[in-house]
């Protein structure tokens, strides 16, 4: 087990330097700068600036002085935002930010495994074609218009659910969240359904059902364990989505998460904290994935077994 | 009177391709005590008659179209699913045929293995615990309470299938279906199966209902016997009766096809030395193990000859390496010392491009004819790839071979535009065959080549492969576990046993003086008309 992590530890080492790497040297080869605002300054004071922020020294020494900062967890200052660190900017959005995935993620894995389940019951069927068409409508639906089209609905025409914000208003969190899990609310219905349609031809089913066990035992006591595996291995890719792509979200909803903090950086040629973004959901990304894969592994009996003594 | 008493059960299954008919007016019974052995070839309806008393059939497409099957008072064809969940593995249990793929991968089997009684005795865990570990003990499998929290995986075949029986009698059945039980295992292990579920018939009074494909099995249960043919029953009865004096047709069809006796060879033949196609020595093959730092020697310093013109017989059980043997020595999988020599052509250490001109010499026929086949290729372009490849056919010369072969292996020219699903099994074993001797090779290795097949084309194709070695003056190596079928094919055959061979020699003196005590004890356990 211990050598499993190991090993994926070490392999997720070069693909942060890749991604911190590319990142670095992408956005400043981008056109314009931090200090490029509409007003001109002063050729003294940008100086000044360019020197506090080391930007007076050739490329090479600022990847090297950053990594160095990286290596301490120092994700350096913020070029638009005086006096504060990425470090304290990702401090503040990521709850949100977190929050918003979570309670999406939930939903999803609600929605999704629910309607793949019921699918899966009586394929080929109204109760399989219903479910899997609106999951073919999630996923084809970008978030953009869904999350207008429910605040449409459900905040201006029914007047049930607050517009926009986060955690201001009664049930505002409802609305961003279920945009967000929406689209992975069908992903998982479709593995899920396929996985359950997989297992219910088996064998052992039979067996189960041969024992004189009612359906629904044979469904969640025998059918879930091994129909649910391709749901738990795209947790981890599912969970990378959802926090990379909640910037739309927070965007609709006016909400100041993480994403937001992503975005505008990106238009303000905020160096570190476009490069802070990057390598904490990165990094996020590569654990949630390791996660999903220990998970999933651990779901199959033969490759515990290899788990616990440390193969793999 | 009967525990069981099925009268004119019919069953259809209703496909896109239209209704098929899969059990038509079939009737019989059971009492207790007794056993009733169903008999027939795959797609013949014994499997759907079991099913259908359990209501495990899936509907759609099956449909039970009439017939009652009166059980303690009731009529299982009659009851809603809800009543029957109460007479399923409580009062009628079933053992099937895949021990490997019975059991829930994913759960310890003590907790399979209990299910039946919380479910339908509301016994409490603990107790419930006692009694599998109990019955455990009684189906033969050592340290139960260990065994009790193993997984599937852990378990050999024969095992597994002993916690199958366990988990139908857990709930104390009155009547018990076995679906053949045996058939996916080893001779050996189906012998103690067989005892085994012998002894606890006999003990608790069961009523038995066993299905198999093989006569000689069901000879040796049966009280009586149902004989099936495409859903008819065509003959049933008394059990001895049928075997000496079957009536009809069909039956005895089935009796005359299974293999016995040895093979015929003239005198003249055996009495002139012949050469050695392929000289083995010392040849050993290890494989890396997944749970242990130590190789598995699946193949252990094993030495043989395969003479010119001569059926080789290769025995043994499942995980005695003689498939490994078999692609060792075609170089298929990489031995890791020994020789192998072709007529004096040392194949040891060749690699890929060298071994390439040698392949059209050496042909190999796979066991199951439905995988081995590319689904995507017509019988035209299976066919002509080895003829194209190693006899640079084309054009007009390459469609008259591959009609030559197809005629060779006892198909019409036809088929040449069809695709292998079209094929039933025994049609599509004869493709393959006519794939391997496309390159017209010298040596052909045989890895189980008929026990995916019923026994009448079991039959048919043993006795093509018979003639097809006479005519191309082929050496084949026969890989079978199924000692009847050896005996019957074979000139001198190989038994072996964990990676060696335990015994070589002609195939008439090893069956009837068999030296070697596993030898003898395989030879014991084949079951017997």
């Amino acid at each position: 087990m211990l050598r499993f992590i190991l090993w994926r530890l070490l392999q997720a080492i070069p693909v942060l330097l890749a991604v911190i790497s590319i990142t670095f040297f992408l956005v400043r080869f981008a056109p314009g700068g931090p200090f490029d605002a509409d007003k001109a300054v002063v050729p003294e004071v940008r100086a000044a600036l360019e020197a506090q922020y080391r930007l007076d020294q050739p490329l090479h020494r600022q990847y090297l002085a950053y990594m160095g900062d990286l290596l301490r967890g120092d994700l350096g200052p913020s070029f638009k935002y005086p006096g504060r660190s990425v470090n304290e900017l990702i401090a503040t959005g990521f709850p949100v930010t977190a929050e918003l995935g979570l309670y999406a993620m939930g939903i999803a894995l609600l929605i999704g495994g629910a309607a793949g389940l019921v699918a899966a019951q009586r394929p080929n069927t109204m109760q399989d074609y219903l479910p899997m068409s609106a999951a073919m409508l999630g996923i084809c639906m970008p978030a953009f218009l869904l999350g207008p089209l429910l605040v449409l609905v459900f905040g201006i025409w029914l007047e049930w659910l607050p517009v926009s914000g986060w955690g201001q208003l009664p049930g505002d969190k409802i609305l961003p969240s279920l945009t967000l899990g929406a689209a992975y609310a069908a992903y998982i219905a479709r593995l899920a359904r396929g996985g359950m349609l997989e297992v219910m031809s088996q064998d052992y089913i039979r067996t189960a059902r041969a024992k004189g066990l009612p359906e629904y035992k044979v469904v969640l006591g025998h059918g879930l364990r091994t129909g649910f595996v391709p749901v738990v291995a795209f947790l981890g890719p599912a969970f990378a989505g959802i926090l990379s792509g909640s910037f739309v979200i927070e965007t609709v909803f006016q909400i100041h998460g993480l994403g937001r903090f992503y975005v505008q950086a990106a238009f303000n040629r905020d160096y570190t904290l476009i490069l802070g973004c990057t390598v904490f959901l990165a990094t996020l990304i590569l654990t949630f994935n390791l996660l999903s894969d220990i998970l999933a592994a651990w779901m199959n009996p033969r490759l515990r077994a290899g788990l616990n003594t440390g193969r793999n | 009177m009967p525990l069981l008493d099925l009268a004119h059960l019919s069953v259809s299954f209703h496909t896109r391709a239209g209704i098929v008919r899969a059990v038509d007016s079939v009737s019989f019974s059971v009492a207790p005590g007794e056993t009733l052995g169903i008999v027939g070839e795959s797609g013949s309806g014994k499997s759907v008659c079991c099913l259908a008393l359990l209501g495990l059939l899936p509907r759609p497409p099956a449909v039970i179209e009439s017939g009652s099957a009166h059980f303690e008072g009731k009529d299982l064809l009659a009851l809603n699913e809800r009543t029957l969940r109460t007479i399923r593995g409580r009062r009628i249990s079933m053992i099937f045929q895949d021990p490997m793929t019975c059991l829930n991968p994913c759960i310890p089997i003590g907790e399979q293995l209990i299910e039946p009684l919380l479910q339908h005795r509301n016994t409490r865990r603990r107790t419930a615990r006692q009694q599998a570990i109990a019955l455990l003990d009684e189906v033969g499998i050592p340290a139960p309470e260990r065994r009790y929290r193993s997984w599937p995986h852990e378990l050999s075949g024969g095992m597994r299938q002993r916690v199958m029986i366990a988990m139908a009698l857990i709930a104390e059945p009155a009547l018990l279906i076995a679906d053949e039980p045996t058939t996916a295992l080893d001779v050996s292990i189906q012998k103690q199966i067989l005892e085994l579920i012998k002894a606890i018939q006999s003990r608790r009074n069961l009523g038995l209902i066993f299905v198999s494909h093989d006569l000689a099995v069901v000879r040796n249960l049966a009280d009586q016997v149902l004989v099936m043919e495409q859903g008819r029953a065509v003959e049933q009865g008394a059990a001895e009766p049928i075997f000496n004096r079957p009536q009809q047709p069909y039956t005895q069809k089935l009796l005359a096809a299974i293999p016995r006796g040895s093979k015929t060879t003239s005198p003249t033949e055996t009495a002139q030395p012949v050469a050695n196609l392929l000289e083995v020595r010392t040849l050993t093959t290890r494989f890396t193990q997944a749970d242990s730092k130590q190789p598995f020697t699946a193949v252990n310093s094993v030495d043989f000859d395969i003479r010119q013109g001569e059926i080789l017989g290769l025995v043994g059980e499942s995980g005695s390496g003689k498939s490994t043997l078999g692609r060792s020595i075609l170089n298929l999988v990489r031995p890791d010392s020994g020789s192998v020599r072709l007529r004096g052509q040392q194949l040891m250490g060749l690699n890929r491009r060298q071994m390439r001109p040698l392949r059209a010499q050496l042909q190999m026929i796979f066991q199951d004819p439905y995988a081995s086949l590319n689904p995507r290729m017509s019988v035209f372009a299976t066919l002509a790839e080895p003829l194209r490849l190693h006899r640079a056919l084309k054009g007009e010369p390459l469609a008259s071979a591959v009609g030559a072969l197809l005629e060779d292996v006892g198909l019409p020219p036809s088929c040449m535009r069809k695709y292998p699903h079209e094929f039933s099994g025994g049609q599509r074993q004869r493709i393959a065959i006519g794939r391997a001797l496309a390159s017209q090779p010298t040596l052909v290795v045989a890895d189980e080549p008929v026990s995916a097949l019923d026994v009448s084309i079991q039959k048919q194709i043993l006795e093509l492969l018979l003639r097809l070695v006479a005519r191309h003056n082929l050496s084949m190596l026969f890989i079978s576990h199924d000692l009847a079928v050896v005996r019957a094919l074979c000139d001198r055959v190989l038994v072996m046993h964990r990676g060696q061979i335990v015994e070589q020699g002609p195939t008439e003196a090893v069956w009837t003086a068999p030296r070697d005590p596993y030898t003898r004890a395989l030879i014991a356990a084949v079951p017997r008309l």
